[in-house]
């Protein structure tokens, strides 16, 4: 498989915070990547650089070829990177089918479409003319995946699909994600249930206070590997 | 039958109102940017009517055709290049910005107009009118300056509410950092919502100048108005741009009414206590809503 991104000595923050340090990964086309951690070990603000809400301050970052921190954050999803933020962040003054059309406001030629994404998610189908600030968390977070989806993403960053929502909830949007990664589109994960991040992922890389303390496949870690990883014990 | 009369030209007045009020609604409504040299713009749009009109020799409707335009042009590249460095949490900058900018229009036109009030002469429609009764005459330019509010607001909500352009507009007033995330460039955004700003700004500083004679420093008061119209009607809506502006021309038509016995209360003044009685029993204005303002 060849990489589609490419992360090189990559570092950001957020004005006198840095967040990430020397960060080095590789991401292969069409691979689901859980990026796992603390709250606060840099994981969204790794997606966050990758999608243009944070500016990284040193490193460099190859997307399917292109040097992308040279391309201004507006532009990234042209490119074909698209981020579900977390806390959601809906548009709350536009309706729900509103919401997925900004998401294809600068979309490439693709597949997805309102119609696809209503049937990768059904329960949509019935809010799309309400406000999204009316919307229950797991409805929510399902149109801001299927806003994301909207620009038919090479590369889509989903960070902390599960946070703050009811286990059922969860599971149904996890029931969805094949649908979503099975054609060919790379992920990103970040999520902190980790049960939940392993069982999807093809590969997993844990991060700890800005730095990368462990990456490998999910079957060959064990439970005391990541927990070290995941809290710096034993390192 | 005269306070007939008073309410029905104060809606005529409200379109003025409007009309001048529709550009600080839309810049405040889209990027929270209060922009004080609004009634400065407006003033310069009526002095510019009149070398435009002087020098081409055509009527000032036709003057639009340059200055709107004009206008527009000029508040994209002033929102790109100063404006967009001002904005930010703190609202501090654009107000010193564009409070500079209005004491140097004000003081450009000074030296080149002088102090003079001026005019603009339209011609006959100026002095038509519709007599309904005896007592209720509808002047065709009020009538015009009113329609003409109502066209521009329905088209531009139809704009924001319609189509692509728009739902972007919209988005980046939620959220500029996620809409950048959807493609948007909201500097690019904000720089097409002053420059339609600004037209409105200039048309509406014609038909002020067409209703009435203006002077260098008449902008501040405009302002005023033009506040009192927003936050009466709710700040960044436009339908409630066009009800405070009515509301406000309707206010003080009315209070003029009442002056034939009370000195004091004059028709501003009137205007004004209407204002502060919004803000203080509907502070997100009548059609606001609350929690946004």
């Amino acid at each position: 498989m060849s990489a589609v991104l490419e992360i090189r000595g990559l570092a950001a923050g957020y004005g006198d915070f840095q967040a990430l340090f020397d960060i080095d990964l590789t991401v292969d086309d069409g691979e689901t990547l859980a990026v796992i951690g603390a709250n606060g070990a840099g994981k969204s603000t790794l997606l966050g650089t990758m999608a243009g809400l944070v500016r990284a301050t040193a490193g460099s970052v190859r997307f399917a070829g292109e040097d992308l921190l040279a391309v201004p954050h507006h532009g990234r999803v042209a490119l074909g990177i698209a981020l579900v933020p977390e806390g959601r962040h809906l548009f709350p003054s536009l309706t729900v089918e509103e919401n997925l059309l900004v998401g294809g406001h600068s979309r490439r030629p693709g597949r997805w479409d309102v119609d696809r994404v209503l049937e990768v998610f059904p329960l949509v189908r019935p809010l799309l003319s309400r406000p999204a600030d009316v919307l229950s968390g797991g409805e929510r977070q399902a149109v801001a995946i299927g806003r994301a989806l909207m620009a038919n993403p090479r590369l889509l960053l989903l960070d902390e699909v599960s946070l703050g929502l009811a286990p059922v909830v969860v599971k149904q949007l996890y029931a969805a994600l094949p649908a979503v990664i099975g054609e060919g589109t790379t992920v990103l994960l970040v999520e902190q249930d980790i049960g939940q991040a392993l069982a999807v992922a093809d590969r997993v890389v844990c991060l700890l206070e800005g730095r990368i303390s462990l990456e490998g496949v999910p079957a060959g870690l064990d439970r005391a590997r990541i927990t070290g990883a995941y809290f710096g014990a034993g390192t | 039958m005269t306070w007939v009369n008073a309410v029905v030209q104060g809606v005529l007045l409200g379109g003025l109102f409007a009309l001048f009020a529709t550009g600080l609604s839309l810049a405040f409504g889209v990027m929270r940017f209060v922009n004080l040299a609004h009634g400065d713009l407006a003033v310069l749009a009526a002095f510019l009517a009149v070398s435009t009109t002087a020098t081409l020799d055509v009527d000032p409707f036709v003057s639009l055709l340059v200055i709107v335009p004009g206008f527009a042009l000029g508040g994209y590249v002033l929102q790109r290049f100063v404006f967009n460095r001002t904005m930010g949490a703190d609202p501090l900058p654009s107000i010193l910005v564009t409070f500079g900018l209005g004491v140097v229009i004000q003081n450009a036109l000074l030296e080149h107009y002088s102090a003079d009030s001026r005019g603009l002469d339209a011609g006959a429609i100026e002095t038509r009118s519709a007599t309904l009764t005896d007592d209720i005459s509808i002047g065709w330019f009020p009538l015009l300056t009113l329609v003409v509010a109502v066209a521009v607001l329905v088209a531009l909500q139809l704009v924001l509410s319609r189509t692509r352009a728009g739902r972007a507009f919209r988005a980046t007033a939620d959220d500029p950092s996620i809409a950048r995330l959807m493609g948007i460039d909201d500097r690019a955004v904000y720089g097409r919502i002053m420059a339609i700003a600004f037209a409105t700004v200039a048309l509406a500083g014609v038909f002020l100048g067409i209703r009435q004679t203006f002077g260098p420093s008449d902008g501040p008061t405009a302002l005023i108005f033009g506040f009192e119209a927003v936050v009466i009607g709710g700040l960044g809506s436009l339908w409630g741009t066009l009800v405070g502006g009515v509301v406000l021309g309707v206010a003080q038509t009315v209070g003029n009414q009442v002056d034939v016995r009370y000195d004091l209360l004059s028709g501003t003044l009137f205007g004004h206590l209407i204002f502060l009685t919004v803000l203080a029993f509907r502070p997100q204005g009548l059609l606001g809503r609350k929690g946004r303002a």
